[in-house]
């Protein structure tokens, strides 16, 4: 247990900063008066021991900025008319959470939120959030385990700056690569949002050439975002009323289809990952080579030819002929690319 | 985690009082438990603060804090009763995160959520447009019911498990037999985080490629160093003790930067692209590259793209056998 004595509590000689600022937050809420630089240098301990003028306001002008960082509305004025200089004070009703109180399941599901970012800033930004409601009284316990737990990350390099355009109503500029194509376009957009979906995140807003609403997976994005100065454009497009951010990106995607069936032959003990999904017909053998012919129900034959493909000799489809051809010709496309030779077929 | 930098102390100190107000006679373990810090940090903090008061700065000015065993009570609080309010970020990324949770049934009460989330708002005063939606619906993977309800028991009554596993790297189906720690929720995704003994280590099973679960008649007992995964580095952890493969990628196989983590990326002419990728199994790189159907090739090492050629060649004299339709 610490007791320290009297002499030390009172004593001024290096004064953390911290504490400094403790008192300086206190004393500015306890005022109704704006009070100047000058006064606080007198009165916040801390400040008095501060050499010359110059680094007194050095020191007090990184102070205010710390707490403006915070979040703490740090008002300036003057008491009357005749004051030559403008004071500073805060006040209690800009600077104190409004009384909240949590039901025992409502702060269970405010513990399970408060641990989605694996992102640094906006999970510091929750803990920062469930401390100041600890602090509001809130009892909030955070070991209580739900029965699964969601994780969102926010890893892609341009997250941080479009999440400040979409704030701020920004209009950027990026280069964004469709997928496949070959070249790069430089894209303006005024971004009404980022939206997470299947893991994924996307940016969506008023496509500037293009002048409708898109959206823009972040991983596509090449380089930097860099913002548009408001000056050399037109006014920011802000989105029409009743959109759904998240229908703009869920929209773009195709729906669920019929599945087709697959008829392939697989080496025997081979392609583990095509077998869990497929139902045996019977052994068969091919070109000597012990085996089994299964089937399999696909929703997107089409997309699945890379997937086979990759098997190699250990399969080999059998149906339909669209598929067998596809993966053939990813085979030779291979050798193509890879120097081989064959006389193909 | 220190918890001493002013940066970081700053935030603390000013909720500590208030924290303290609502709660007299609170343990220091759990006020340093509540905060993220040690003891140790707490008892500074409190030192701290037990300097800080208001001008005049005399006994009657000082916050004022009394000591009980190891519990703490605020005498005076020196006009600091209430936490400061929040900041737009941290309201965002709260009801963010919250509103994620009331459109997605089956992880917390969504009623509850709903009204945590009216309660925040409230609290939180200027409304905070959040810019940010997130939706936590799994991908379309096919989890068997039956799997998914024996996983979820096993990981709710810590019971141990047995498994049949698909893993992707190897292309193998094994039994192995795991503690449970917990289900995550991550990209879309369902993971199992378990204890494996047959690996002996921390494994996180994608549910869709669990195949079978069985659950036993034993309690799930991970050894006292198995942890839960750090997951901000994504689900795949590469290691740098792992063989890489240098691959080049034309524009339609891009996707495999996106897919799997990369460890370097350099943009060529006319949209392909240059990766290193780290692998556990050579015939997974083979599946991979494969699987490219010539949009990517391996530039290094050698033998892997040696052992590519010769797959596709195999596979191309053993289409010919089949009798022609």
């Amino acid at each position: 247990m610490f007791a320290p004595s009297a002499p030390t509590r009172l004593g001024t000689v290096g004064i953390p900063r911290a504490e400094r600022l403790v008192n300086l937050v206190l004393c500015l809420l306890s005022t109704r008066q704006y009070l100047t630089a000058e006064r606080i240098r007198n009165i916040v301990p801390g400040y008095a021991d501060t050499g010359s003028e110059e680094a007194f306001y050095r020191k007090f002008e990184r102070d205010k900025a710390e707490l403006r960082d915070l979040g703490i509305p740090l008002e300036t004025g003057r008491n009357s008319v005749f004051d030559g200089v403008e004071g500073y004070r805060i006040a209690r009703r800009d600077y104190e959470l409004a009384d909240i109180e949590l039901a025992s399941d409502e702060a269970a599901a405010v513990a399970v939120a408060s641990r989605l970012w694996e992102s640094p800033e906006l999970g510091a930004a929750a803990r920062g959030a469930l401390r100041k409601l600890r602090a509001a009284g809130v009892r909030v316990d955070d070991g209580a385990p739900a029965p699964v737990e969601p994780r969102v990350r926010a890893a892609e390099p341009a997250f941080p700056s479009l999440l400040a355009a979409v704030r701020a109503e920004r209009t950027v500029r990026f280069d964004y690569r469709k997928p496949g194509e070959t070249a790069s376009f430089v894209r303006t957009v005024d971004p009404w949002g980022v939206v997470a979906w299947h893991g994924r995140w996307y940016v969506v807003g008023h496509d500037r050439d293009r002048r409708a609403a898109r959206c823009f997976r972040l991983s596509r994005i090449l380089g930097s975002v860099n913002t548009v100065e408001p000056g050399d454009e037109a006014a920011f497009v802000r989105p029409p009323a009743g959109v759904e951010l998240l229908e703009l990106v869920t929209g773009a995607e195709p729906n669920a289809v019929e599945p087709t069936s697959v008829r392939l032959w697989l080496a025997r003990g081979r392609a583990q990952g095509v077998r869990r999904h497929a139902e045996v017909l019977g052994d068969r053998e091919l070109a000597g080579k012990p085996g089994q012919e299964v089937v399999l129900e696909l929703e997107h034959p089409e997309t699945a030819a890379g997937w086979l493909a990759g098997y190699g000799p250990d399969l080999v489809v059998l149906e339909p002929e669209t598929l067998s051809k596809a993966v053939h010709e990813a085979h030779l496309a291979t050798l193509a690319a890879f120097g081989g030779e064959h006389d193909g077929q | 985690m220190t918890g001493s930098s002013t940066a970081e102390r700053l935030p603390r100190l000013l909720a500590l009082v208030p924290y303290l107000v609502s709660r007299p006679g609170v343990a220091v373990a759990e006020v340093a438990a509540d905060f993220g810090v040690t003891e140790q940090q707490v008892r500074r903090d409190l030192e701290l603060l037990w300097m800080c008061g208001l001008p005049g700065y005399g006994p009657g000015d000082l916050i004022d804090l009394s000591f009980s065993g190891d519990t703490v009570t605020v005498v005076y609080d020196a006009g600091m009763r209430k936490p400061l309010r929040l900041t737009g970020q941290e309201a965002t990324s709260l009801q963010v995160a919250l509103r994620a949770l009331s459109e997605t049934p089956g992880i917390v009460d969504t009623d509850a959520v709903r009204r945590a989330l009216t309660k925040i708002e409230n609290a939180a005063g200027r409304a905070h447009p959040a810019g940010m939606v997130v939706d936590l619906d799994e991908r379309p993977d096919r989890v068997p019911a039956e799997v998914e309800e024996t996983v979820e028991r096993a990981v709710r009554q810590r019971a141990a498990l047995r498994i049949r596993y698909y893993t992707a790297s190897r292309d193998a189906i094994t039994e192995r037999t795991v503690d449970p720690l917990r289900l995550v929720l991550l990209e879309g995704r369902r993971y199992l985080e378990a204890w494996c003994r047959r690996a002996e280590g921390m494994r996180l099973f994608r549910m869709d490629r669990v195949d079978e679960a069985e659950p036993l008649e034993e309690h799930a007992c991970p050894p006292a160093e198995a942890r839960t995964t750090d997951l901000s580095g994504g689900p795949f952890r590469p290691s740098p003790e792992q063989p890489r493969v240098e691959l080049e990628l034309g524009p339609r196989a891009r996707w495999v930067a996106e897919y799997y983590p990369v460890d370097e990326l350099t943009e060529l002419p006319n949209g392909r692209t240059r990766v290193v990728l780290r692998y556990s199994d050579r015939a997974w790189v083979v599946r991979l590259v494969l699987g490219l159907g010539g949009r990517g090739r391996i530039v290094s090492p050698e033998d892997l793209a040696g052992e590519v050629r010769s797959r596709a060649e195999e596979a191309l004299e053993l289409a010919r056998h089949l009798p022609s339709t």
